[in-house]
């Protein structure tokens, strides 16, 4: 992916010498970004500040960067898009599931400005939509953790009810299962994507009922430091958070945004950017593991084979039998899950995942 | 030894200049900060509290930001000059919020023109409901507002989270907690094409004035100032303690399910977890910092809504880290604070006591 992305700026490069496009540096391209949390979460928020600066390293000569931190999910949402647009920023990322609406709305007021939103179902002329398959992670994660844990149980913070995070769940769960079919996942609902305090308790109660490894869909490195602290082991999620837990991290999902913030931003400097929807994994890039630490190399090499065959497309983690929490056949045996309605839309849990989603 | 003592007089000059005096010292304090991150002060002073005052755009922010501060604060600041210290707005404007809402997640397809002012009512009787608890604890057995209040924002916030991903949640919306959209008639008309300002903000910018009218021109008005200062002379008058407790929750309630509600149907047009970043509770600092007067409030709604706007401007323009914004808010109460301090006591520098 990444000399995919050299090509085409090479290729900008190109067209640029050749005076197809004449970017004087006092109109650079704007491009702004809506965060979360802050960039120093070192997980979520964290990732798409790296994807910021990758623009700011390959593109720097043609484009300005800005971001809006901390930025609820609320009314303030839209006065902050709003705000970024009427700066003259032409390229606007907002990068949380819940931007969703203000996005829409603030796209209908600025016609001519261009919106990438991240997680999102809803698109439009001038609105995006990306997301990466995090999923493929979480199924090497499941299988690392069924192979560690002696308990037999998975603590799970989960964030909001939402499709991208129900499928993480059954991924893991899937590939725990892949392992030891008697695998427990217990789930905690924290309802925030970034609360530091509020992850780490959702760990400790996890912890306190039974779980001996730690995994999130939370943005915070709190959970796995609350994990270090009771010495058991832990998933980073979104960056690599191995310097927050030396001795406690296995591996982390890591969400390389970059090369696709790079490509998207090419895209408006050269007139081709259009709308659509993105959905990448380890295949393109997209989505990454952290090195696998503290494990035993027998356990390292499966986790690198699991996720060398997913990347190369031999393995997908939704292939069947899948069978729901009723015990009904959702996926055939040999089948994968289809991409839409299924795997877009989940909205159940597979069998195996101790909880009940909440209604 | 230092120690303070209480002035016998309280200069009303003083008690106004020291809002004045601690923005102004915010002021002065900020420069410095800026300047020790290596920012221009002047330029970064000028983007916080005066460029979001000078665009349109700009202007309308504020006033959808202050909007609902000032609702609350007008309504908390008539309790709190009865000594009735209501602390959960933040749970009475959900329960605001709720109540309103609800009636346009139910009657989503509707097209009346009624709906709106229904759900403005039913808003307000819900923030109305939500301080009757409060109220009827203390008055029937004594138990302290300030703890009954605050643990029911809790109980709203959950028991919003429960509806807007229980029985209310959007079958559309893929699993995400909200409603549905609201229909266009429960939406607030927008005052100008392309500004966030609404109908809703205009409701709430008038309210300082007709408080100002209650409290300076009405018999029960005069009762609210007499209670706050002296309760004994208060009762003898005939002032009904219980009265005046019901009286100052159910405004500061009524008040904060009005913005809930005025919220939701004016900037989010649905409900959903997040409909208050902590108005409720920022709207007790802007009723201390705007004296419990009507006009101060508005003032302070205005300024604490200029420091938010002024802060994402800061961090679009100037790179500033959003927590300056938090910074700022902290540093005004805290000068507020001193200030109140040196006119209600003066410092002694006793000398040796004798041992």
């Amino acid at each position: 992916m990444k000399y995919l992305v050299k090509l085409v700026v090479v290729m900008f490069a190109a067209v640029l010498s050749l005076g197809a496009i004449s970017t004087a540096s006092a109109d650079k391209l704007k491009v702004g970004f809506i965060y979360i949390g802050p960039p120093g979460d070192h997980g979520w928020t964290y990732a798409h500040d790296q994807g910021r600066l990758m623009i700011d390293n390959m593109l720097g000569e043609h484009v300005e960067t800005t971001y809006v931190e901390g930025v609820p999910e609320g009314p303030d949402a839209e006065r902050a898009i709003a705000k970024l647009a009427e700066t003259g920023h032409k390229l606007i990322f907002t990068t949380s599931f819940g931007y969703m609406e203000p996005t829409l709305k603030v796209a209908k007021r600025f016609p001519d400005v261009k919106f990438e939103h991240a997680t999102g179902y809803k698109q439009a002329d001038n609105v995006a939509t990306y997301s990466a398959r995090f999923y493929e992670g979480r199924y090497v994660q499941g299988q690392i953790a069924a192979k560690i844990s002696k308990s037999g149980i998975i603590g799970y913070i989960a964030s909001f009810p939402i499709p991208e995070v129900v499928r993480g769940i059954n991924a893991f769960m899937l590939g725990a299962q892949s392992i030891n079919p008697d695998m427990k996942v217990k789930v905690v609902w924290a309802y925030t994507w970034f609360d530091p305090p509020k992850e780490a308790d959702a760990a400790k109660v996890l912890m306190d009922q039974g779980a001996d490894i730690i995994t999130q869909h939370t943005d915070s490195t709190a959970a796995l430091q609350a994990a270090a602290a009771r010495g058991i082991y832990a998933f980073g999620q979104a960056s690599d958070m191995i310097q927050f837990a030396p001795d406690t991290q296995l591996t982390a999902i890591l969400d390389d945004w970059g090369p696709y913030y790079v490509k998207r931003t090419v895209d408006v400097l050269m007139g081709t950017w259009s709308s659509g929807d993105t959905w990448n994994g380890m295949g393109p890039g997209m989505v990454g593991m952290a090195p696998f630490t503290n494990m035993p190399s027998d356990i390292a090499m499966m986790a690198r084979e699991t996720a060398e065959s997913i990347r190369t497309g031999a393995f997908h983690p939704f292939t069947g039998p899948i069978y729901n929490q009723a015990g009904e056949l959702v996926v055939a045996a040999g089948e994968v899950a289809p991409d839409f309605p299924m795997l877009a839309t989940m909205n159940f849990y597979v069998q195996g995942v101790d909880d009940k989603l909440p209604e | 030894m230092l120690r303070l003592e209480p002035r016998s007089t309280q200069s009303f000059a003083a008690a106004w200049l020291s809002p004045v005096m601690a923005l102004v010292l915010t002021a002065i304090t900020g420069g410095v900060i800026f300047l020790a991150m290596g920012k221009d002060p002047s330029t970064a002073l000028y983007i916080y509290f005066v460029e979001p005052l000078t665009t349109t755009s700009g202007l309308s922010e504020v006033a959808v930001k202050a909007g609902p501060l000032i609702l609350i604060g007008i309504g908390l600041s008539f309790g709190f000059r009865a000594g009735v210290w209501n602390i959960g707005a933040e749970g009475q404007y959900i329960a605001g919020a709720i109540a309103g809402g609800g009636l346009a997640v139910y009657f989503h397809d509707s097209e009346s023109t009624l709906l709106l002012p229904a759900m403005l009512v039913l808003g307000t009787l819900g923030g109305m409901t939500w301080a009757a608890v409060p109220a009827l604890l203390k008055t029937r057995f004594n138990a302290n507002e300030i703890l009954v209040s605050l643990m029911l924002v809790y109980v709203a916030e959950l028991l919003l989270v429960h509806l807007v991903q229980g029985p209310w949640r959007n079958p559309q919306g893929w699993g995400f907690p909200g409603t549905r959209m609201f229909p266009d008639v429960a939406i607030m008309p927008l005052l100008f094409a392309g500004k966030r300002a609404h109908l809703g903000t205009l409701i709430t910018l008038a309210i300082p004035f007709i408080a100002w009218f209650i409290l300076a021109r009405t018999r029960f008005g005069f009762t609210v100032r007499v209670f706050g200062s002296a309760p004994l002379a208060a009762r003898h008058a005939g002032v009904h303690s219980h009265r005046m407790i019901w009286r100052s929750l159910l405004i500061g309630g009524g008040f904060a399910g009005l913005a809930g509600v005025i919220e939701a149907t004016g900037t989010i047009g649905q409900l959903m977890p997040d409909i208050s970043p902590g108005y409720g509770f920022t709207a007790i600092i802007v009723a201390f910092l705007g004296r419990l007067h009507p006009a101060g409030v508005l003032l302070a709604g205005i300024a604490i809504a200029v420091t938010y706007i002024g802060g994402e401007g800061a961090q679009i323009s100037a790179g500033l880290p959003k927590a300056v914004t938090g910074l700022f808010q902290g540093i005004i109460l805290f000068y507020l604070l001193a200030f109140d301090l040196f006119t209600r006591y003066r410092i002694i520098v006793s000398s040796r006591t004798t041992e």
